[in-house]
């Protein structure tokens, strides 16, 4: 791997603990990280196998981009084509949306936290030495969460002695444990271990809010003109009262476990590593596309989430973002295995957008990448030339920027906690704690929407689905639209254009695209690298956390940020290696 | 033994080598290092043997072979793939993943669950290949592309490489999801990146084929678990599916089935069809040409399933289910004739294959036009 002695490439492939295929290149000075270069090494092409189907049943091909954000494409399938036809939804079938994508965010967050963050943070092998009865102190001290006894605390560690001891590591076998990274005494370890498993056991449990309404998850169902899910209170086979309290009660074991345990967990965590608060930021700049309407999603005013980019930390100006404007949101390709006609450094617009296949990279098995050239199958997305981070962490500045009050309480809470100053937001621990605060949000939020479709069906109101556009004999002839929403990991949207009844063109610009895509033509670099490149030094390259820290800080979702189109009928090249 | 749990200050280094140290430490010691006295492990063998109606000459040879049962390795491949099919596994309730993982396999390789990651995870694959080999299991999930290795790599190897490599030393495959036991969606038309299945390629290995978009939860532990506890595969059907799981169409097995022999259907998401919970059909369900067990197991603790949640069955778990003439058409066959339909849609396990075979055989945009509007009305006659 070295190339001299100070200047070595530390490659990270696979980035495990995501989803997807990731790899990382860092180009070290010293044990300083100069350059990062981040690479999508997986393509399954999509959007062209969706070109010639029924709209309607796009998105089922669509959600299948990701089993992790496992509802969000879908839905930001059908409001494309809702937005294409102009197809107005009931509002128990908006508040059903909500509460089914706020479920998702709050599952998404918690696993990502405990199951592929945690980690980082936590050293499993470490809770072997904690003292349970401390432990229980310790648990005691910052929730009262119910499972925090001492025998609790000492049957967990019993249980991970027996493995440990049994020699079969299994899934923590080769990690970094004992790494001087790893800061938290024993006591933390063994608690957040515990808490591994309870996140694990509490997510099947609040999982199931999507089997109410879609029949099930991951991959739950939907139908553009509403929800496929009927409501009436005197059948025994639509949402009745039986599903609705079973939904209150979902709602109820979210909030608990929120507030209870991933909060406190958050925030305890953190205290440990403060430094992480000075590195991991990259690119200063914002975006969101807004979303959870309350007023159907015409009405950008009554969006929970506000739409907006905020450039250079300027938390002063939102810059208005419209997603139908050829010059704002574009994509390029520069250093992706793609070619466009009009030439490797053009912007398209989603609308215009083109791909095809050309994998000019080293032939597998290979060592590195050739970072001059192309070295991704992500494009490059650009918001008015800018490269923009998206995410929770550009959701929480957008709503303290635009005044949101339980924001500002809880980023001066969290803030206030661990001492640290507002610029501790842009970094890699103001990343993830940006997740947290927001969860917190969207538990809330919950509740205000499950109340909402209460008193909507108790004003008389059970419609679920309009039928009015379903028979694609009443499309016009020629829509395009586009569908957009903040999916768990960031802004996502879907442009579709519709033709005699046919999909003729779709493109998703996804929020890891936006993160985690290359340098463009003028070198700039995405999220991700920029990040990596912001502060970073490995203490050992041969065991380089540092690296999974800030990369997972973004929580990568690689096979969404992954997509082609194949436009206007063009031909895909498949290039042949052999 | 004790000395085995102050690993605080040991280097990496050090527990790697601590780690290899213990990989000799059977269930029968590791149960007594748990405080599990030989007696009432023994009793626990005479409860098993009694329970399997076997003489009691066989409790010290339980006792010899669990007790010298080390976890069996499983090494989980991820390629062109959503990650769908882990997070149905993390969901299933019996058995839960943990209780897999900490007690039944040891799992030695999966991407989205292992702390380890870059070379150190490679590394974890290798040594788990080497240690157990001819003996791991291997677990798939995703397609594989053949058009062009750049297509889809992980270390810098193609998914084809790790993929024959990592067979070559497994007991048996388990192919998780439609994608890796029949192409899934990469393979959908026009299959931009040449994408096949596991089966596709390789062929002198057992392999169990666990098909859905994804497989239910329970559907995915429960084929695991029949191999630890039996040792051996489930009784497989003629596309290589546990018939314990699929060998009943949705259609025999669904709650709605009354209101179809009925006939009466929804016509739209929220008529009084819809709220009363008639038959899906006209809405395009495929329940009759789909074999799985979401009727009967239902999804996610048993909670529900898509067409008690009011949308028609999109049969994600046959092969080419993307293809087959869209979601919303009611299930017919191009040629509209009703004795042919009939037969079709009533037949086993073979004829449904052979029915969606023809219907993917059409292409998608003829495949739509063929297709008749509904044949329901038929029939009814």
């Amino acid at each position: 791997m070295s190339e001299s002695g100070g200047n070595e490439r530390v490659v990270v492939d696979p980035i495990t603990r995501i989803e997807g295929h990731l790899r990382i290149e860092a180009q070290m000075d010293g044990d300083k990280i100069e350059k990062a270069y981040s690479s999508g090494t997986m393509v399954r092409g999509i959007e062209t196998i969706l070109k010639g189907r029924d709209p309607r049943d796009a998105w089922a091909f669509a959600q299948r981009i990701c089993g992790v954000c496992t509802l969000v494409h879908g839905l930001a399938s059908i409001r494309s084509v809702e937005n294409a036809l102009d197809y107005k939804i009931p509002k128990n079938a908006d508040l059903i949306r909500n509460l089914m994508s706020g479920a998702q965010y709050i599952h998404d967050h918690v696993m990502h936290f405990y199951h592929l963050h945690a980690l980082d943070w936590v050293d499993v092998v470490s809770a072997l030495s904690a003292d349970p009865k401390a432990t229980s102190e310790l648990a005691q001290s910052l929730s009262n969460y119910p499972k925090s006894s001492p025998g609790y605390f000492s049957d967990m560690q019993k249980k991970l002695k027996g493995f440990v001891e049994a020699g079969q590591l299994g899934i923590f076998a080769k990690a970094y444990w004992g790494h001087p990274a790893y800061k938290l005494p024993p006591e933390a370890n063994l608690m957040a271990v515990a808490h591994y498993l309870e996140a694990l056991s509490w997510q099947r449990d609040v999982a199931r809010l999507h089997t109410i309404f879609g029949g099930k998850n991951p991959h739950p169902n939907f139908v553009v003109g509403g929800v496929p899910c009927a409501i009436d209170l005197n059948s025994d086979s639509a949402i009745n009262m039986k599903k609705l309290s079973q939904v209150q009660d979902i709602i109820n074991q979210m909030m608990t476990f929120v507030d209870q345990v991933y909060v406190p967990d958050t925030l305890a965590i953190a205290g440990f590593y403060k430094d992480w608060g000075a590195r991991g930021e990259g690119l200063g700049n914002f975006l969101t596309y807004g979303d959870f309407p309350s007023n159907g999603m015409e009405d950008v005013t009554g969006y929970m989430i506000p739409p907006g980019a905020i450039l250079n930390r300027d938390l002063s100006t939102i810059h208005p973002v419209d997603m139908n404007d050829p010059n704002e949101i574009q994509e390029f390709v520069s250093h992706s295995w793609y070619d466009y006609e009009g030439g490797k450094d053009t912007g398209l617009h989603p609308y215009d957008g083109e791909t095809t296949f050309n994998y000019t990279g080293p032939k597998p098995p290979y060592a590195h990448l050739d970072v001059d050239q192309s070295y991704s199958w992500l494009k490059s997305p650009r918001w008015k030339g800018n490269s923009m981070e998206v995410g929770p962490l550009a959701r929480v500045l957008m709503l303290y920027a635009s005044g949101h009050e339980q924001t500002k309480d809880l980023v001066g809470m969290t803030l206030n906690k661990l001492d640290v100053p507002v610029e501790a937001l842009f970094s890699t621990l103001g990343r993830t704690a940006a997740r947290t605060l927001e969860t917190k949000i969207f538990a809330d939020a919950m509740q205000g929407w499950y109340n909402d479709l209460v008193v909507n069906i108790k004003a008389g109101d059970t419609r679920t689905f309009n039928e009015i556009l379903w028979e694609p004999s009443s499309w016009p002839k020629q829509a395009q639209g586009v569908g957009y929403m903040e999916a768990p990991r960031g802004g996502l949207a879907h442009w579709i254009v519709i033709e005699d009844e046919m999909i003729k063109n779709y493109q998703a610009v996804v929020p890891s695209t936006w993160n985690a895509g290359p340098r463009d033509s003028n070198g700039v670099p995405g999220a991700y690298e920029a990040a990596l490149e912001d502060n970073h030094t490995l203490h050992d390259p041969k065991q380089p956390v540092e690296i999974l820290r800030t990369i997972h800080s973004f929580d990568p979702c690689i096979a969404c940020a992954v997509h082609l189109t194949d436009p206007d009928g063009e031909e895909i090249i498949k290039v042949k290696v052999k | 033994m004790t000395d085995r749990i102050n690993n605080k200050d040991k280097s990496p280094a050090d527990l790697v080598q601590l780690e290899k140290s213990r990989l000799d430490k059977t269930l029968g010691e590791t149960l007594r290092s748990q405080g599990i006295s030989r007696r009432s492990f023994l009793k626990f063998c005479a409860a098993t043997a009694s329970m399997m109606a076997m003489s009691p000459a066989m409790i010290p040879k339980i006792a010899h072979a669990l007790e010298n049962a080390r976890r069996p390795s499983v090494i989980w491949l991820s390629f062109q793939e959503c990650t769908g099919c882990t997070e149905s596994l993390t969901r299933a309730h019996a058995s839960t993943v943990e209780s897999l993982i900490f007690d039944s396999i040891s799992l030695d390789y999966h991407h989205t669950l292992q702390a380890a990651a870059g070379h150190a995870a490679e590394e974890a694959r290798e040594i788990a290949m080497e240690e157990n080999y001819g003996k791991y299991l291997l677990v798939v999930d995703g397609s594989i592309p053949m058009d062009n290795p750049g297509y889809s790599t992980i270390a810098g190897i193609s998914n084809y490489d790790m993929l024959m490599d990592t067979a070559k030393g497994a007991a048996a495959i388990i192919a998780v999801g439609t994608c890796a036991t029949y192409g899934g969606i990469p393979h959908a038309d026009p299959n931009p990146t040449g994408a096949v299945s596991v089966g596709d390629l390789i062929k002198d290995k057992p392999i169990i084929n666990v098909p859905g978009c994804p497989p239910i939860p329970v559907v995915i532990t429960g084929v695991l678990t029949h191999f630890l506890t039996f040792g051996s595969i489930p009784e497989l059907d003629h596309i290589g599916r546990p018939k314990v799981f699929y060998g009943q169409s949705i259609h025999d097995r669904c709650y709605r089935r009354p209101f179809y022999d009925k006939g009466l259907f929804a016509e739209t998401f929220d008529d009084e069809g819809a709220k009363k919970g008639w038959c899906l059909y006209k809405l395009g369900c495929k329940g009759p040409t789909t074999y799985n067990a979401c009727a009967t197991a239902k999804w996610n603790d048993g909670t529900s399933f898509p067409i008690e949640a009011g949308h028609p069955c999109i049969g994600c778990s046959e092969p080419d289910f993307w293809d087959g003439g869209g979601f919303y058409k009611a299930l017919s066959m191009p040629t509209a004739n009703i004795t042919e339909t009939a037969i079709y849609t009533a037949a086993g396990a073979a004829a449904a294959g052979v029915a969606l075979g023809a219907m993917n055989r059409s292409k998608k945009n003829s495949a739509a036009a063929a297709h008749s509007d509904t044949t329901i009305d038929d029939l009814e006659k």
